[in-house]
């Protein structure tokens, strides 16, 4: 039993990671119908660009952590101008493979940079743990558990009640009415990108001591997607509670179920959760007017 | 675009509109069947990758142009052709019918594949494909017994007919499949069939409404995309002569979605300029490798300038690792952005300049953007 939730509590804690990722995912589909294949990339470059200022320029851990944000804030829109503002229109298949491509790019731009070995930070978190009777929680895990919990709650109070919130949904919804209705649609497309990426650089680091960090991390954002999609992908807790269940259903599996299981785990989920329920957990279902 | 007045129904379903086509069309039909004794053993079996990655492109372009279905995962489609291919050779099966068995046992899986894209649409569908594929990939690293794990299979050139096929034999071979599936494909498009399919891509609403059963033509639709993609996957097995689960990844996918974004997704046709293109990457990148650094340092050198480091330099550039995946990703961009209908796009777009010179226009052919409007409700 014991060992039961010891792996759930492990589960959780890289459920949140996913979520973590997930909610990247989330916010630029919530706000522009888009969805985003390098928001691992994005990820990685964030958990790279934190390396460089903390161990290389030997900044303060908090202190690189908020420049690497700020930086990626920065990059994220700038990628957007230049890859996605030009094809904004066409159709979805495109956008996709634009930001397919967009990953390729900042993957093994990444690479030539850093190099391929594996790096890793210091953080204040690093080595140590809390114990509850039994069990055992790293201090890692916890602080990951904790960031991403935090994030939900504000981005979900920012999408329900600011007046930039609501205008992204409302761009979401149909581009050209929120235009006439005076939203600044390209800056609520810059804006959400350059969020969407603070918050993969927030997961990038926050990872950072857990997997290290190499040019593959990237391919973390591709476990990401089944937690989205089961959580309806433009809900946010659902990013969340989908992260969840797909980090325990994956920790649980490998833990149990013969070796191999663990890697499909969350593709096997995903599959039968859209046979089952397309519009996932927490989406909503409307029906087209013609 | 330029069409010939049409006069006769019979007209409609000629394989070749113009003399010209007839004429240009045999002339490639004479060069392709010289071909192995015009090229070397090298560019030979270039030729033969060309085909088979053109095969997997009409596969794509079925689904995805005509179609409008997404596809993140037909690799998996390929690598389940190839493995029925070096399973039924190892069993001793003749080639004809495990050839026919791989394209009959991919299209069943592609048909159920094909069932989740009745409830879903766009992303989505791109998610579901990819996942299957994940899922199809650790499949042939855990089922050692048929698929010999991570260790792969070795495969022979195939016997037809009792027959040992050469490298010539082979790209004979790959020619004939390629030359059937594309007169196959061409056909399919114009049948009541392919015509549903552009219905239902263009809106499946109006589609519907007219009579097309969406659930039906887009199974259909993954089902012959996966058949062919089958096909090419026996062909690929055999030209490899190895085939391991590495080989069948997201990769591998995207270089296939490549081949249409590159070559115009808009008609079969791009699927051969694709895939000429998507072989030729390659070698043009190990001439690079080979002869840019020195090129540079000689143009730096007669400047006046220090030649040495600037070939360190560029030599530096053009050895790094994932060079090619960055040029991939460029080159994905580039197309999307500046070039939506790819090569073959291009190509009609130089034949009208040169037929309506100099009155053309490029506005032409600008495409209509349409504003965002919600998905979710579809």
């Amino acid at each position: 039993m014991l060992d039961f939730i010891q792996q759930t509590i492990g589960g959780i804690a890289l459920g949140c990671v996913y979520g973590l990722i997930a909610l990247g995912f989330v916010l630029i589909y919530k706000a522009t119908e888009v969805v985003n294949f390098a928001q691992g990339e994005l990820m990685m470059l964030g958990a790279f660009l934190s390396f460089t200022f903390i161990a290389t320029l030997g900044l303060n851990y908090w202190l690189g952590f908020a420049l690497a944000v700020v930086c990626m804030a920065v990059l994220g829109s700038t990628m957007e101008r230049l890859v996605i503002r030009p094809i904004l229109g066409y159709p979805q298949f495109s956008i996709v493979m634009a930001t397919i491509g967009l990953g390729l790019v900042v993957r093994s731009l990444a690479g030539m940079l850093w190099g391929t070995d594996d790096l890793r930070i210091e953080t204040p978190f690093t080595g140590g743990v809390f114990k509850l009777g039994g069990l055992v929680i790293a201090a890692d895990s916890l602080s990951i558990i904790v960031a991403t919990l935090l994030l939900c709650a504000v981005l979900y109070w920012f999408f329900r009640y600011t007046k930039i919130g609501i205008a992204m949904q409302a761009t979401s919804q149909n581009m050209l009415a929120a235009y006439y209705m005076g939203i600044p649609v390209k800056r609520i497309f810059s804006l959400i990108w350059a969020i969407s990426a603070m918050v993969a650089c927030i997961a990038g680091v926050l990872l950072a001591p857990i997997t290290l960090i190499h040019a593959n991390i990237g391919f973390l954002g591709l476990k990401a997607f089944p937690a989205a999609v089961l959580g309806g992908f433009s809900s946010i807790p659902g990013a969340l509670v989908g992260g969840i269940i797909i980090g325990v259903v994956e920790t649980l599996s490998g833990f149990y179920l013969p070796e191999g299981f663990k890697d499909v785990a969350a593709y096997v989920v995903l599959l039968v959760a859209l046979m089952v329920m397309p519009q996932g957990l927490f989406g909503s279902r409307a029906l087209k007017k013609v | 675009m330029h069409q010939p007045v049409k006069t006769d129904y019979s007209q409609d379903l000629r394989l070749f509109r113009t003399a010209g086509q007839v004429w240009s069309y045999a002339a490639l039909a004479v060069f392709l069947l010289a071909a192995p004794i015009l090229f070397g053993n090298y560019l030979l079996s270039q030729v033969v990758f060309v085909i088979i990655y053109a095969i997997v492109g009409i596969a794509l372009i079925i689904l995805s142009g005509y179609t409008g279905q997404v596809s993140i995962g037909h690799a998996a489609f390929l690598a389940i052709g190839a493995y029925t291919a070096a399973y039924c050779q190892k069993q001793g099966i003749p080639f004809v019918v495990y050839f026919v068995l791989a394209g009959a046992l991919t299209g069943v899986v592609g048909y159920l594949v094909g069932l989740p894209a009745l409830r879903l649409h766009g992303v989505y569908l791109a998610i579901a494909t990819f996942a299957f594929a994940f899922i199809v990939e650790e499949i042939l690293a855990r089922w050692e017994s048929v698929t010999n794990g991570n260790e792969g299979i070795m495969l022979a050139l195939p016997d037809l007919f009792g027959l040992k096929l050469g490298d010539t034999g082979f790209y004979y071979l790959c020619l004939a499949v390629v030359t059937t599936i594309m007169l196959g494909a061409i056909n399919l498009l114009r049948s009541p069939t392919g015509r549903a399919f552009v219905a239902l891509r263009d809106s499946e609403t109006a589609a519907k409404s007219m009579g097309v059963n969406p659930a039906r033509y887009k199974t259909r639709s993954f089902a012959i995309s996966a058949a062919i993609t089958g096909l090419a996957g026996v062909l690929y097995a055999h030209k490899l002569s190895f085939i391991s689960p590495e080989m069948f990844t997201l990769s591998l996918s995207i270089e296939f979605i490549m081949i249409v974004i590159i070559g115009g997704i808009a008609s079969l046709r791009g699927a051969v300029f694709g895939a000429i293109f998507m072989i030729m990457v390659d070698p043009v990148l190990a001439t690079l490798k080979d002869d840019l650094p020195g090129l540079v340092a000689n143009v730096v050198s007669v400047l006046g300038l220090n030649g040495g480091g600037a070939q360190e330099a560029v030599a530096r550039v053009v050895n790094a690792p994932g060079l090619k995946s960055l040029i991939f990703g460029l080159i994905i961009i580039f197309f999307i952005i500046f070039e939506p209908f790819g090569l073959a796009g291009r190509w009609e777009k130089i034949k009208l300049y040169v037929r309506l010179f100099p009155l053309y226009k490029a506005t032409t052919f600008k495409r209509q953007k349409m504003y965002l409007k919600s998905e979710r409700g579809r």
